[in-house]
């Protein structure tokens, strides 16, 4: 194919818009605001670029897809392998379900400052969760696995609140969680199921 | 002519609009209330959830698109002197969406659509819910094409000529609206519609969050470009001065349109069905697109500075003092462009990415709109609204104080509410709830604020009143001879005489848009079919 005469024109136009766009006046000074608030997005954005590719700092985004009718039949997420497990290696795992109106289980117990990975699902519609004062949050979307990594610095017991609409109980929907001295902590005696991020 | 016309398709639009207003503001007194569980015989989670539901969907969708035609259609006839092509289509679009507005109240007020304005699936609303509010959205493009067809003729009457900013900034309204609504449109039509029907037994609800998020954002420009439009073309002129910048006004509104669009993923940085590579990107765009607010905000104060300093004030902060404060235009942009400062704030804390996680669906996050869209936004529709009502009627405003007092109690009623209910939302307060049950000592510190809350709204709920009557009194007041006043657009401080093509129309932006839509979207929205997904029936609530 002949590229030549399409990159002239492109070059050409190019050229042109180049052009144009000096060619409005723009007061000197409104220049120098517009460059500031360049300057302050780029700010922002050059903060959240490390903090994201440098220092792991990220949303929950695994795109991981599961089936939310038959959670009972999945072996990751059947009832007897729900709450907190650790592997050989010390690496510790949540796995929760979120149903209207509660999160299973109900009451969890996890050590201070170390880091912690949930993985959430739902067995009906849309929810969200979010404990209170801590970056634990996501939401939990049916047909996918919701996965967050985080270490709670302060010991204490908090609330684990659904925050996006579920229907009318929605303000019903809240579990608890203990965040307990990292010392006194004592892994749960479960041995460690295939599936999440220890298997990746 | 046909100027009685236009003015008389205008007044239908906006009453429509504060109609569903004024409505709601009722609602959303009850609301405070309610959750508060100051008053028990009140508490229903039921009739809360209905009512959240009424009160969104009529101040996003019904307040909103009613107002932005009706405003539209008298700037494009008034600003290019041109009359209205096919005033019977745009009457015909107006009866769609009002027929679209009470197909949807039916389900909302029964109980039978408590699915909040966002219809999240899998929990399903009454088919006619979503029937009902895609004829709204019908009838809103009826209103798109009318602008677009306008805009075009004149381009071709007056060759080289540039349009007037008004009609710029409302056509950009207009193409930004054809493709903000593009998202839900498809959401609705082949998700929602088939599952409410039984034509199809399961949807994927990350693909309906995924097109959703494509609407979600764009659509706060679609409500706030009216009063960004009275920013750069009434306010400067009402204010005794000029404008300072016409071409960067219209380089502000492209910047809004072509970056406001592709970058709704900063609704789903919490969601997992999307990778954190395409929030990152939207999160970039979400940056960009705070230059053009700081831009209208730096050409507003100019504007607001050259008229001062027109009107004799002197030194640094003096000309401020020298503002026309009783002139209703004026303290309504003081007052608005305030609670831009502070919403504009907490905007960049929620476009933070992970931070977001801190605030996301909490309490932060209605408080953040309330302030940004029921201020910001609103208040200058009520400043419009008192500028073209003598205009429009042909009589002088049945009382020009009591607009005053109405647009200060807004604002002090706007402080009183969202002030506290940002705390709450950093006190872990999630968003939608109907009443505080967690048996949890934190909140007990939730309290006193819910308390402040319903003070502010009652302060906001009798501004409303005031404004509702004020408009109707000088409806209903006895026409009067020789009263005349003429919609006035405000000259730019230097002339402008011609402009580079770029500036003067849209099919090149429209290109640019469609690039970047597919570069942010296409992949996103592709993934659902190349993925093994598994849909969701559909749940009651
Ligand atoms: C009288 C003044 C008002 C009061 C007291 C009020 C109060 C409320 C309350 C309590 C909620 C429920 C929020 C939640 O559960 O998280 C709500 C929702 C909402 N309000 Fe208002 N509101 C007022 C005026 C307005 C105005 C003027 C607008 C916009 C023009 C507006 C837009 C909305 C929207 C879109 C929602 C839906 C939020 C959702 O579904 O999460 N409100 N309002
Ligand atoms: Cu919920
Ligand atoms: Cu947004």
């Amino acid at each position: 194919m002949e590229t030549g005469p399409i990159k002239q024109k492109l070059e050409q136009q190019w050229q042109d818009l180049s052009l144009q766009l000096r060619a409005i006046p723009i007061n000197p000074l409104e220049r120098k605001w517009a460059t500031i608030a360049l300057l302050i997005a780029a700010l922002f954005i050059g903060i959240i670029m490390i903090d994201a590719l440098v220092h792991g700092i990220n949303a929950p985004s695994n795109v991981e897809t599961i089936d939310s009718a038959r959670l009972h039949l999945s072996e990751e997420f059947a009832e007897d392998n729900l709450g907190v497990q650790t592997d050989g290696s010390g690496l510790i795992t949540v796995r929760m379900v979120a149903g209207r109106y509660s999160f299973f289980p109900k009451h969890i117990d996890v050590p201070a400052e170390t880091p912690v990975t949930f993985r959430w699902v739902s067995l009906d519609v849309l929810h969200g969760v979010h404990i209170p004062m801590t970056n634990m949050s996501t939401m939990i979307v049916p047909g996918y696995v919701a996965q967050v990594t985080t270490t709670f610095p302060k010991p204490g017991d908090y609330p684990v609140l659904c925050n996006e609409y579920c229907g009318l109980g929605h303000n019903h929907m809240w579990s608890n969680i203990s965040v307990i001295a990292k010392e006194d902590w004592a892994a749960p005696v479960k041995s460690a199921i295939a599936g999440g991020p220890e298997n990746e | 002519m046909n100027d009685a016309a236009v003015r008389k398709l205008a007044l239908g639009h906006l009453w429509v609009a504060f109609g569903a207003f004024i409505l709601a503001c009722f609602m959303g007194e009850y609301q405070v209330l309610e959750r508060s569980g100051l008053i028990d015989a009140l508490e229903s989670s039921s009739v809360y959830f209905a009512s959240v539901s009424t009160h969104g969907v009529l101040m996003a969708f019904v307040l909103t698109t009613f107002f932005i035609m009706g405003f539209g259609y008298y700037i494009a006839t008034t600003s290019l002197k041109q009359p209205l092509w096919n005033q019977p289509l745009a009457w015909g679009g107006f009866w769609v969406a009002v027929a679209g507005v009470v197909l949807a109240a039916i389900p909302l007020l029964t109980g039978n659509a408590s699915v909040l304005y966002t219809f999240y699936p899998p929990i399903q609303a009454h088919v006619v819910f979503y029937i009902g509010a895609t004829l709204l959205i019908v009838g809103s493009w009826v209103w798109c094409l009318i602008m677009i067809v306008m805009f075009s003729r004149w381009k071709q009457a007056n060759p080289g000529q540039p349009v007037p900013l008004a009609m710029f900034a409302t056509t950009a309204n207009a193409l930004l609206w054809l493709w903000t609504s593009a998202g839900v449109a498809l959401e609705v039509l082949f998700q929602l519609i088939p599952l409410a029907l039984g034509w199809i037994d399961s949807i994927d609800p990350g693909l309906a969050r995924t097109l959703f998020a494509w609407t979600l954002h764009p659509i706060v420009y679609f409500w706030l470009i009216p009063a960004y439009t009275a920013f750069y073309v009434f306010v400067p002129k009402q204010a005794g001065g000029f404008l300072f910048s016409d071409e960067v006004a219209r380089a502000a509104f492209i910047i809004l349109v072509v970056f406001g669009l592709p970058i709704g993923f900063h609704h789903l940085y919490m969601d997992p069905e999307q990778a954190a590579g395409w929030k990152l990107l939207h999160g970039f765009g979400t940056f960009v697109v705070s230059l053009p607010t700081f831009v209208t905000g730096f050409t507003v104060i100019a504007s607001l500075e050259i008229a001062g300093r027109l009107r004799g004030g002197k030194g640094l902060f003096g000309w401020i003092g020298s503002l026309p404060w009783t002139n209703s235009m004026v303290l309504a942009v003081i007052l608005s462009l305030l609670m831009l400062i502070f919403g504009g704030f907490g905007g960049l804390v929620n476009a933070s990415y992970a931070m977001n996680a801190m605030v996301h669906n909490t309490a932060w996050v209605p408080g953040h709109f309330h302030l940004i869209f029921a201020g910001t936004t609103v208040i200058m529709y009520f400043a419009v609204a008192y500028y073209l009502w003598p205009i429009l009627l042909k009589k002088p405003l049945f009382s020009r104080e009591m607009a005053l007092v109405q647009l200060w109690t807004w604002f002090i009623g706007m402080t009183i509410l969202t002030t506290p209910w940002h705390i709450l939302g950093l006190l872990g307060q999630p968003r939608r709830i109907s009443s505080v049950v967690y048996n949890n000592l934190l909140t007990l510190s939730w309290d006193p604020y819910e308390l402040a809350m319903i003070v502010g709204g009652l302060v906001l709920l009798g501004s409303a009143c005031l404004f509702i009557y004020n408009l109707a009194k000088t409806q209903l007041s006895p026409v009067q001879d020789g009263f005349v006043q003429e919609i006035e657009y405000a000259e730019p401080l230097h002339a402008v005489t011609s402009l580079p093509e770029y500036l003067n129309d849209f099919k090149l932006w429209n290109k640019v848009i469609a690039v970047l839509m597919f570069i942010s979207f296409g992949v996103p929205i592709l993934q659902f079919f190349f993925i093994d997904t598994f849909g969701s029936s559909a749940w009651g609530y």
